[in-house]
């Protein structure tokens, strides 16, 4: 697209494709999400430029990957950093401690929602729920690691885990 | 069908309609947003709540089909009252700032907002706010008036063809936005402005200009494509001021090209003349109409005297109007020359024609084409809303090919495609015509060696039941147009399907009609140049942009006597090789018919009072005649000539008669070209003098100068790389132009668009060229 290369690497063509081929070849497309993840993976954060390589590998317009990207909060569409941890803010949650999980973070962390500390290494975000209520507050380490029952002392254990 | 009660009353519909089709059809109104007869289904805006007899809830009727002994209530209580609901919710985050918007007067969100909305609100939070967003030189944006229809994102994804817009984010932030700093640059881009329900979309050359309820509303005709769409062009002060679709199914649908919406724009431009000019002793003056039209007529008798008839020349756009067009062939021959010609942009005449070449079928027809070969046409550009036609066809599986000089993005899918340079195009339409005759087990005695791609076209071409071969612009004006004219009619022929050609112009089928090409041994349009004239009728055109050789007129012109020029515009080149300018009106402030490429004659009435002393051209023309003392030239109105022109009857007939494609006597010649050839198009805002004089649509992507396009392995020949300069020539002056690369050009093709000042020196606008590095 645009004649602009295309900023993914071989290999993570390589497993697109891989996804791709789940899918009726006229319906490339609907791997979209599953791109957009590898590409994440690989580039740490979706910029412009892996979202539109990722529209392009898949034919599809990039402002339908966008829309795609922009809609699901477990992509990231600014830099992130090291340890990315979201919390479930929704309200099985909120009824029990969630909130309070957050604001315990962002006390420690000197951050807000949406913001990454100074040295890179924290990123906080608010998640929806997690389909875990009953273990509130949970919280996803780097949006593949789940941690329950997040009272104050086990966020200060997993913060100590992040080196 | 299926029978059912709305409020009461029971009607039957269609299987698969929806409840909001079946209301319509029961002329019930049912408040909507995002529904649109011509979009998908969304169901997002909850506007056409109603209630249905045993469904537990409100159900939105735009998505709910229709069932057998359903009944609908559209105005019971618990019907008004999600109704109003989701007006409060709707009006939640809207700005309501109405006294500063644009589409105030015109706005269902407004009309809606006074029929189910309460008078103030309860909401007392924050609103939100949504940054306005750059979709180009046509649109302006206030998003934060969006209510998340997605009218315009279905628009560009479902009809334009390339999706455009999106809607990102999520919940109540959603936005509607083009991927990053991308705008908005389909040439159906302004029907977004119409789709949009509130004031986030509207148009940008219109904005702040006038309330609606300030602009008097005329119909009238597109003058630009051969389309003929039809227009609302509203007026104030004798100002037109914005230009919107009147709807006509047959047409142009609810739609307008964003070319017949803006081009508006040149009525009101500074090269308006208001007053005849006459060239006296080298300097240019005004003068009174009485005065020029002597002058005029002096010219002519004197140039007739002294050098006979055949000395005099008419050059027509095939932009003006009928009635002009016939007076003008009437006038000429009243002289006593059939030196006529409005096809402007082709040079092979060759050949003898058995009628008037049109589309063939109805422009409606094109929607139920199950197999379609374009040839040679830039279709989206050319022919923006057939080529949306075709588009929906292939939606519902008809299967499109094309045979073109280059390959550009139709936006649809296609069958097969053949790119090839312009002297090869013959040799690979043969090869197409061979390969459906021997499927068809028909004789076909070209010699021609079928390859792979001709073959699988042919093979999607015969496996129909509905087939079609459209000739494009290019096919008209290429140099062997004789040639590919006659093999398509083989073609269709062994296919047992149609075949016509997409009209250049708005009035190119209603040229022959009028007689404005030559009806005996006349000169043709280009032979009218190559033999040169001692004097020249312009009208309308500006022979130096659209001709097909437009040094060669340059050239023509200078060097005659006399040119007498009729036209709304004045222009440098004019005014270097005219003797005399004659203000005649532009399509709004004339009566007047267009024949549209299907051969349908639409009448309109002037919308405005003509600019200063302009005159309708069917009057000057009208006086010239008189003046000349030439016979059958008293008509009282604009009808009366268009009736003659029609052959006979009064009143207007629905559409043109002797409409017939058939060529004989065609020499068919396959032999490949050689050098480096051109490729023409001519962008679709530098096509005719009226467009080319519209500021909004000049600032628009399709409006940038001309690069000399090559493809890799031919930039790689001269040694040079995109973005460095080049010395073009085809027989003019060499142009220095940037070169640029296109992957879609065939090797030794040079693309260099016509229509534009800086490649119009260059020369014809096919043939050889030389290219060397500057
Ligand atoms: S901009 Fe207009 S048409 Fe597009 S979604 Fe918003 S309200 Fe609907
Ligand atoms: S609400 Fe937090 S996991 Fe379900
Ligand atoms: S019109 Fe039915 S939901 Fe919008």
């Amino acid at each position: 697209m645009n004649g602009q290369p295309n900023m993914l690497s071989q290999e993570a063509r390589a497993r697109i494709d891989r996804e791709v081929a789940k899918y009726p070849t006229d319906q490339k497309q609907s791997a979209v999400m599953a791109a957009l993840r590898i590409a994440q993976e690989e580039q740490g954060w979706l910029s412009n430029a892996a979202i539109e390589s990722v529209a392009s590998h898949l034919d599809m317009p990039a402002i339908a990957a966008f829309e795609v990207a922009s809609f699901y909060n477990m992509y990231d569409l600014r830099p992130i950093g090291k340890y990315k941890l979201t919390v479930c803010t929704n309200l099985p949650c909120a009824l029990s401690g969630g909130v309070h999980a957050a604001e315990y973070l962002k006390r420690k962390l000197g951050i807000d929602l949406n913001e990454t500390t100074p040295d890179g290494k924290f990123t906080l975000k608010e998640g929806e729920c997690m389909g875990a209520c009953g273990d509130a507050p949970v919280m996803l380490v780097n949006n593949v690691q789940m941690r329950c029952f997040m009272t104050p002392d086990e966020i200060d254990k997993l913060l100590a885990e992040c080196k | 069908m299926l029978e059912l009660e709305i409020d009461g009353k029971a009607l039957q519909v269609k299987e698969g309609s929806t409840v909001i089709d079946a209301a319509h059809q029961a002329g019930i109104y049912i408040p909507h947003f995002c529904y649109h007869k011509k979009l998908s289904i969304a169901a997002n805006c909850r506007m056409c709540l109603v209630q249905v007899e045993k469904a537990p809830k409100p159900l939105p009727a735009c998505a709910t089909p229709v069932t057998n002994g359903m009944k609908v209530f559209t105005h019971s209580d618990l019907a008004i009252k999600a109704q109003k609901g989701v007006m409060e919710f709707l009006l939640i985050n809207h700005p309501l700032d109405c006294p500063i918007c644009d589409q105030g007067g015109e706005c269902q969100l407004q009309d809606l907002a006074v029929g189910y909305g309460s008078s103030s609100s309860r909401y007392q939070e924050e609103k939100r706010v949504v940054v306005n967003k750059n979709l180009g030189p046509l649109i302006s944006t206030d998003m934060t008036r969006c209510i998340n229809c997605t009218r315009c994102v279905r628009f560009t994804q479902e009809i334009a063809g390339e999706m455009e817009l999106g809607q990102a984010f999520r919940g109540d932030r959603a936005e509607i936005m083009p991927f990053i700093e991308k705008t908005v640059d389909s040439e159906l881009s302004g029907n977004i402005i119409d789709l949009c329900p509130v004031g986030a979309l509207t148009a940008k050359p219109f904005r702040f200009a006038a309330r609606t309820w300030e602009l008097a509303r005329r119909k009238s005709i597109s003058p630009h494509d051969g389309l003929g769409g039809n227009l609302v062009v509203q007026v104030k002060h004798d100002k037109v001021l914005r230009v919107l679709p009147l709807e006509n199914e047959h047409l142009n649908e609810c739609w307008l090209s964003d070319k017949d919406r803006f081009s508006y724009e040149g009525l009101n431009s500074p090269d308006r003349l208001t007053k005849p000019l006459i060239k006296q002793g080298g300097a240019w003056k005004e003068v009174e109409w009485n005065q020029a039209l002597d002058y005029v007529a002096h010219a002519m008798r004197d140039i007739v005297k002294e050098h006979g008839p055949d000395a005099v020349g008419a050059i027509v756009s095939p932009h003006g109007t009928l009635e002009e067009m016939y007076l003008a062939g009437k006038l000429m021959r009243g002289l006593g020359s059939d030196n006529i010609d409005c096809r402007l942009r082709q040079s092979d005449f060759s050949g003898r024609r058995a009628g008037t070449p049109w589309l063939g079928m109805k422009i409606a027809e094109i929607n139920k084409l199950d197999r379609v070969l374009v040839v040679c046409s830039f279709l989206r550009k050319d022919h923006p809303l057939i080529a949306q036609r075709l588009r929906q066809a292939v939606k519902r599986g008809a299967q499109v090919s094309v045979i073109h000089a280059a390959d550009e993005d139709l936006l649809m899918k296609l069958a097969g495609k053949i790119i090839a340079a312009p002297s090869q195009l013959p040799d690979r339409l043969a090869q197409i015509t061979k390969a459906v005759a021997e499927l068809k087990g028909a004789t076909c005695d070209l010699s021609v060696a079928v390859g792979a791609e001709a073959r699988k076209i042919a093979e999607s071409l015969v496996s129909g039941q509905n087939a079609a071969i459209l000739l494009g612009n290019l096919a008209q004006q290429h140099a062997r147009a004789s040639t590919l004219n006659a093999l398509t009619q083989q073609l269709a022929g062994y296919l047992g399907g149609r075949f016509g050609f997409l009209g250049e112009a708005a009035n190119s089928v209603g040229g022959y009609v009028a007689k404005a090409v030559p009806a005996g041994d006349g000169l043709d349009a280009s032979r009218m140049l190559t033999e040169p004239r001692k004097a020249y009728l312009v009208i309308g055109a500006e022979p130096e942009l659209d001709c097909a050789d437009g040094v060669r007129a340059t050239n023509a012109l200078t060097r005659a006597d006399s040119v007498i020029v009729l036209s709304p515009f004045k222009s440098a080149a004019a005014l270097a090789y005219a003797d005399a300018i004659l203000p005649v009106a532009p399509f709004a402030e004339t009566s007047g018919s267009f024949v549209n490429t299907e051969g349908r004659v639409q009448s309109f009435q002037a919308v405005n009072r003509p600019l200063g002393e302009t005159r309708p051209g069917w009057k000057v023309l009208r006086v010239l005649g008189n003046l000349l003392k030439l016979d059958g030239f008293d008509f009282a109105s604009s009808e009366a000539v268009r009736d003659e022109a029609l052959g006979g009857g009064a009143g207007k007939p629905e559409f043109a008669g002797d409409l017939d494609n058939i060529i004989a006597d065609v020499a068919i010649d396959l032999s490949p070209g050689g050098g480096i050839e051109r490729v023409a198009d001519v962008p679709i805002y530098f096509a005719d003098a009226l467009v080319r004089r519209a500021p909004s649509l000049q600032k628009t992507k399709d409006a940038v100068t001309p690069a000399a396009r090559m493809n890799a392995a031919t930039l790689a020949k001269f040694g040079v790389k995109a973005g460095e300069q080049l010395k073009v020539s085809g027989g003019g002056t060499p142009a220095t132009l940037v070169a640029a690369l296109d992957v879609g050009l065939p090797d030794d093709c040079l693309r260099l668009a016509a229509g534009h000042a800086t490649t119009a020196a260059v020369g014809a606008m096919s043939g050889a060229m030389t290219v060397e590095k500057a």
